[in-house]
């Protein structure tokens, strides 16, 4: 009997070796046999030294790992139409793999005994087995070598939302504990907790621990007056410790914690107070363990000491994003969150880079972000688009503090490189000399970009007005603010070029309302979903906020509803195109966690008619706003 | 099963009668259990007027399901309806073999047994059948009922700021899923995209803690 199932079947696998060797007829006949196996993530499929199952499998969809030996070695990693337990079938042996669903997967099982046959009367299926026992592969016609890094993962140490059973892995804890004698004042105390930002101090004596002052035992007990700040440790500590052995799991350390009611844990050699101390485990460290909470990530940002260890933590952003989006948590929400996390991570490489600079900065300095992450808009990992600007110096001085500033620069650029963010390709970053300015220079810069508007100009300054302070002196950027919109209304011109610039972006539709690719180049015949249907709707909310002199407001979104506000007779128009934008944003994050990349281009043939329905719908708003810029700001005079 | 008296709790002993579920078995496991995954094609949507065209069944045993253990009966028509041939594109003179209704229900019967049965807006498909079965004076099924539609509201997280819908398709849930919609409107084609929608309902159930038939059944 053959039915639809059947054939959806033998569809799948005559794409796959050996079975694209049969005749359709023959691979129908032994696809009513298959059975369809689902498998939650983690599930055994046969482990080793089990007896064989009478059927082989094919992966459908999801992935299978193979693992071998006592330590469980990964073997091998199947993915959508890889053959696997074939082999103890036709040695007649027991399975010497492990075989465990690495995602949740869809299998084919299909009868060895139905299989069979088959071998016999093809050349090319007896050639497969015998070549693939040979080679002792799993399959010899395999599409592409594996990833090393897929699937090693060394438990604990990652920040793995996704284990189910997470609870009862290890947990990671702080080796470099920060110890006292029991002499010590509280005041300096206080002072190492301070400098070392931890929440706890172990009071040790002959290398063991007798005591642990928490920022509680210095509020409860200094603060309140009950001892002096020059108390020793010995009078004000909490005693004694209450110690575990260094294997805790998650769940144990809560346990542990929840039972005495402290939230630092004392990790020695046996867990006994009477061997050396190996750690402190911290309730914040449970809540890291625990996984993705912005709150949590903000706080681990701000304990990296090194740019490396800020590159889990942005993997981990980057899972929280896809939660967030699969849960359809509204857009509004998730820019906001995910942008303040992006800065936080921005500012701590700041910081990072300031501490390896062999001074303290001559002059007060503000790092700003430009373009998307300025606008906060940045979702995924795209190029970095900064600048600095330092307070006016002196002139003989202005030379060194250039310098040191260019050298900061630099170590912030490659630091926000090491963790994802691609250097800019037009050099549009703090390291180079031009977007590295005192404040006066920068007021002359950007007068001029205002006064002189060529066509450079309003490009420079349409991704230099969505700046964002990240890091230094808010008075700075006010400064530059006010003198921006003090030259543009002098030059009220400068708004006509700038929303000439804003409508210079190609179109997204072509006459018949079909979408218009790209004509050559490396993305030929993708469609460029930036520069076609973002980039318009940012410089249109760009020009037409800044001609309300408005600079607090830097989000495309929060611009357009602003200017809804603002103009009531345009009003449906302008939270058009705020929803446009974050359905645009939207999509392009999803595109980009996708195919892992910044989602820019986009391949018309791998959507589907409904994602091509809502693109499309957005492109009306768009021609629509880039008319009323058109009709405003007479940009016909100029462009004449 | 729909609580007749729309109350979030009812006594054991009164919810016991109401849902017949004996109380070893509402403590299985869901995942452990038999299905018959269901679709019917109709030629309408008139619960008195309208036929049904195809039944597509098939049994999830265990999270498995065996190709051969498939049913699909095409029911020979009186009553045909062109527009809503458009959708399934089933013909009424189409060369297949065709049982009559009554030769159709006798097989599905055959093929339902006592398992439990899941369907996408199993409402609709159980009143088709249930009334065909009554033009015949035949019993009307009483198997239990799961719909995938209402299960997959059980599974999305309760937030002021994610709004649930009333109702989510079969084809919402197949791109959520990401299973193929190649044979879409087709009665097995839909059953076999029920099922595997139901797996991962069950899954996603499960992180809620959700497992046991009772539970689902609430």
């Amino acid at each position: 009997m053959s039915n639809i199932i059947c054939e959806r079947v033998a569809d799948f696998l005559q794409h796959y070796p050996p079975f694209n060797e049969m005749h359709a007829k023959d691979l129908l006949a032994l696809s009513e046999e298959v059975s369809i196996i689902y498998c939650e993530k983690g599930k055994v499929i046969f482990s080793e030294g089990e007896k064989a199952h009478p059927h082989f499998y094919v992966v459908h969809k999801g992935a299978v790992e193979l693992r071998s030996g006592e330590k469980k070695e990964i073997a091998d990693l199947c993915d959508e139409g890889d053959i696997f337990g074939l082999r103890p079938l036709m040695a007649n042996e027991d399975y010497i793999l492990e075989a465990t669903a690495f995602e949740e997967s869809i299998l084919y099982a299909i009868p060895i005994e139905r299989f069979r046959p088959y071998t016999q009367n093809y050349e090319e299926l007896g050639n497969f087995l015998i070549e693939s026992f040979a080679s002792n592969t799993r399959n010899p016609y395999a599409r592409k070598p594996l990833e090393p890094d897929r699937g090693i993962m060394v438990p604990g140490q990652s920040l793995d939302h996704t284990s189910r059973l997470l609870d009862f892995q290890p947990i990671g804890f702080t080796k470099k504990i920060i110890t006292c004698k029991p002499g010590v004042s509280a005041k300096e105390i206080a002072q190492i907790m301070t400098r070392k930002k931890v929440g706890s101090v172990v009071v040790i004596r002959n290398s063991l621990p007798v005591g642990i002052i928490t920022d509680k035992d210095l509020r409860n007990k200094i603060v309140t007056g009950l001892y002096p700040v020059s108390a020793p440790a010995r009078e004000i500590m909490t005693s004694p410790v209450i110690t575990y052995p260094k294997n805790l799991t998650v769940t144990q350390a809560q346990m542990a914690m929840m039972k005495s009611s402290i939230s630092h844990l004392c990790l020695t050699e046996d867990g006994t107070p009477n061997s050396k101390v190996v750690g402190m485990l911290s309730k914040h460290d449970v809540m890291v363990s625990l996984g993705n909470n912005p709150t949590v990530l903000v706080k681990a940002i701000k304990r990296a000491r090194k740019t490396n260890g800020l590159k889990p933590i942005r993997k981990s952003i980057m899972r929280l994003l896809r939660g967030y989006l699969d849960n359809n948590i509204p857009m509004s929400i998730t820019l906001k969150i995910i942008s303040e996390l992006n800065d936080a991570c921005i500012k701590q490489v700041v910081q990072i880079a300031l501490s390896k600079m062999p001074s303290d900065p001559p002059a007060a300095f503000a790092w700003m972000a430009m373009g998307s992450q300025g606008r906060g808009e940045q979702l995924l990992h795209t190029d970095q688009d900064n600048a600095l600007v330092f307070s006016d110096v002196e002139d003989d001085k202005l030379e060194p503090t250039t310098q040191y500033f260019l050298k900061l620069a630099k170590l912030v650029n490659k630091g926000l490189q090491e963790i994802g963010y691609e250097y800019c390709p037009a050099e549009m970053m703090a390291s180079n000399p031009k977007w590295c300015m005192g404040l006066s220079q920068w007021k002359q810069t950007v007068a001029q970009w205002i006064t002189q508007p060529g066509k450079e100009e309003v490009l420079l300054s349409s991704i230099f007005f969505d700046y964002n302070l990240v890091y230094g002196d808010a008075r700075l950027v006010e400064e530059l603010s006010a003198a921006i919109f003090e030259t543009t209304r002098k030059f009220p011109v400068f708004y006509t070029h700038l929303a000439a610039g804003a409508l210079q972006n190609p179109s997204p539709t072509g006459f018949f309302r079909q979408f218009l690719v790209e004509q050559d180049g490396a993305y030929k015949d993708f469609f460029d979903l930036k520069r076609r249907a973002l980039m318009p709707l940012t410089d249109a909310a760009r020009v037409l906020i800044l001609s309300h002199h408005i600079s607090s407001i830097n989000g495309t979104t929060e611009r357009f509803e602003k200017l809804a506000e603002l103009e009531e007779n345009n009003r449906e128009l302008y939270l058009a195109c705020s929803y446009a934008t974050k359905a645009l944003l939207k999509f392009r994050t999803r595109q980009g966690l996708l195919h892992n990349d910044s989602g820019r281009f986009i391949a018309l043939d791998k959507l589907t008619k409904e994602e091509k329905i809502k693109l499309k719908r957005t492109f009306k708003t768009i021609k629509e706003i880039q008319e009323l810029i058109s009709i405003r700001f007479k940009v016909s005079n100029i462009l004449a | 099963m729909i609580n007749p008296y729309g109350l979030k709790k009812l006594p054991a002993w009164l919810w016991k009668r109401l849902s017949g579920v004996p109380e070893k078995e509402g403590s299985l496991d869901v995942s452990r259990l038999t299905y018959v995954v269901l679709d019917t094609e109709t030629t309408g949507f008139d619960y008195e007027q309208d036929r049904i065209l195809c039944i597509g069944a098939l049994r999830l045993k265990e999270q498995q399901i065996q190709v051969q253990d498939c049913l699909e009966v095409y029911l020979r028509q009186e009553h045909y309806d062109q527009k809503s041939t458009e959708v399934h594109g089933i013909l009424s003179r189409e060369e297949r073999p065709c049982l009559t209704e009554k030769e159709a229900l006798e097989a599905f019967l055959a093929f339902l047994g006592d398992d439990i049965i899941v369907a996408h807006h199993a409402r609709f498909d159980m009143t088709m059948i249930n009334n065909a079965l009554e033009r015949h004076g035949m019993p009307r099924v009483t198997n239990r009922v799961l719909d995938t539609s209402a299960l997959y509201r059980k599974t999305l997280i309760q937030s002021p700021v994610v709004p649930k819908k009333d109702h989510y398709t079969l084809d919402e849930l197949a791109d959520k899923f990401d299973i193929c919609k190649k044979d879409r409107h087709t009665a097995l084609g839909d059953a076999y995209i029920t099922a595997i929608a139901f797996i991962r309902i069950l899954q996603g159930l499960k992180q809620k803690g959700i497992t046991t038939l009772r539970q689902v059944l609430r």
